[in-house]
């Protein structure tokens, strides 16, 4: 089952490459001069992401080299215990919506310290599996069209994130 | 949002590292993380000019109309501002089925060239429009069919089942995008 489904994920990208690229021929398009145009629009794409991406990492890793992140996990820990969130899944929970390279690293560290088939591990994989980084899609989808005023739109994002977040505690409980 | 939080982490991360005498991590830190903003953009470069390469062909396909029709009572109902912008749904909807699909490196270069076109018909250019939050907002929640890095470092790790997850995120998602999905209608209502 494994084998399979791996093998279909990494399937998964050439084949709708070869498709795209098949149906394109089918209907006699001229595929690579379109290519072309569209991976130009690409480079602007990045250029105007690119002072987003550099803001929100420095953000970030002032946060992280600074400790305060983990000060912070520390003084969230009623609410952890709220929430029935095993204390040791908080850094993660914190760091997901800001840092999807960050979370990843504290999400294997978790992983491999606790046990990947723990309750603590499998909460771990469902919160990566189930929610994104918040703000940093905000700040891209936003900046790449200019836009300042996001109507609350984070705090829509951040509920939902946390819900997701709720719900994998509660459904990783029942399940072990 | 970010002119008030992005200074406030910043500032409070200096002091707190003056405070915890880690003055000299935060140095290091923050010229780490700068450089791997760098790498990152220089891989997007890559992936997000290869991605709307191809989706340029697929957009000049039948291909992009045969799945927007798939999808048009999901999209009708949850961007009813869409309704006379053709192009703007197709790329919302090749959005939301390259999410669906796991393939996150095609589905982020699709999303900004959505919000490209949906910020033409947005009359305040400076403000998200009705759709482009709920566009937003689709794109935190994570809809994923299979979540591809989670499973390979599960199994990297040594689980003993690595995709035992897959039923658990995928309630986990629905949940999040429900909660998601009420909270932007309720913002469009309320906030200008």
């Amino acid at each position: 089952m494994t084998n399979v489904i791996n093998y279909l994920s990494n399937a998964a990208v050439p084949g709708i490459i070869m498709l795209i690229i098949i149906y394109g021929l089918k209907e006699k398009n001229k595929v690579f001069d379109t290519f072309l145009v569209g991976a130009k629009e690409g480079i602007e794409i990045v250029f105007k992401m690119f002072p987003t991406l550099i803001g929100i990492f420095l953000a970030v890793g002032a946060l992280r080299s600074s400790g305060l992140i983990d000060f912070i996990v520390d003084l969230m820990s009623p609410l952890v215990e709220l929430l029935k969130m095993p204390s040791e899944v908080m850094p993660l929970a914190l760091l997901r919506p800001i840092s999807g390279s960050a979370s990843m690293a504290v999400a294997v560290d978790i992983m491999k310290n606790y046990g990947v088939d723990t309750l603590i591990g499998l909460i771990s994989s469902v919160i990566m599996g189930s929610t994104e980084t918040t703000f940093y899609t905000i700040a891209i989808y936003t900046s790449c069209v200019g836009i300042k005023k996001t109507r609350g739109i984070l705090l829509a994002a951040l509920a939902a994130d946390i819900a997701g977040m709720v719900a994998s505690t509660i459904i990783c409980r029942i399940m072990s | 949002m970010l002119n008030i939080l992005w200074p406030v982490f910043i500032i409070l991360s200096f002091i707190y590292a003056i405070i915890s005498g880690k003055i000299n991590e935060v140095n290091n830190g923050i010229f780490e993380s700068v450089a791997d903003a760098v790498e990152l953009s220089i891989t997007f470069l890559g992936t997000i000019c290869l991605w709307n390469g191809i989706m340029e062909i697929a957009k000049n396909t039948t291909l992009m109309t045969k799945i927007t029709k798939m999808l048009k009572p999901l999209i009708n109902f949850l961007f009813p501002d869409l309704k006379n912008n053709e192009i703007a749904k197709q790329e919302v909807s090749m959005n939301i089925v390259a999410n669906i699909m796991g393939l996150g490196n095609a589905a982020t270069p699709l999303g900004l060239k959505a919000m490209k076109t949906m910020q033409k018909d947005n009359k305040k250019k400076d403000t998200l429009s009705n759709a482009m939050m709920m566009f937003i907002v689709l794109n935190t929640a994570s809809i994923q069919l299979i979540p591809t890095n989670v499973i390979a470092i599960r199994a990297s790790l040594g689980s003993a089942n690595p995709t035992s997850i897959i039923l658990p995120v995928w309630i986990a998602t629905i949940i999040a995008a429900i909660v998601g999905i009420f909270f932007t209608k309720i913002l469009i209502k309320r906030v200008k």
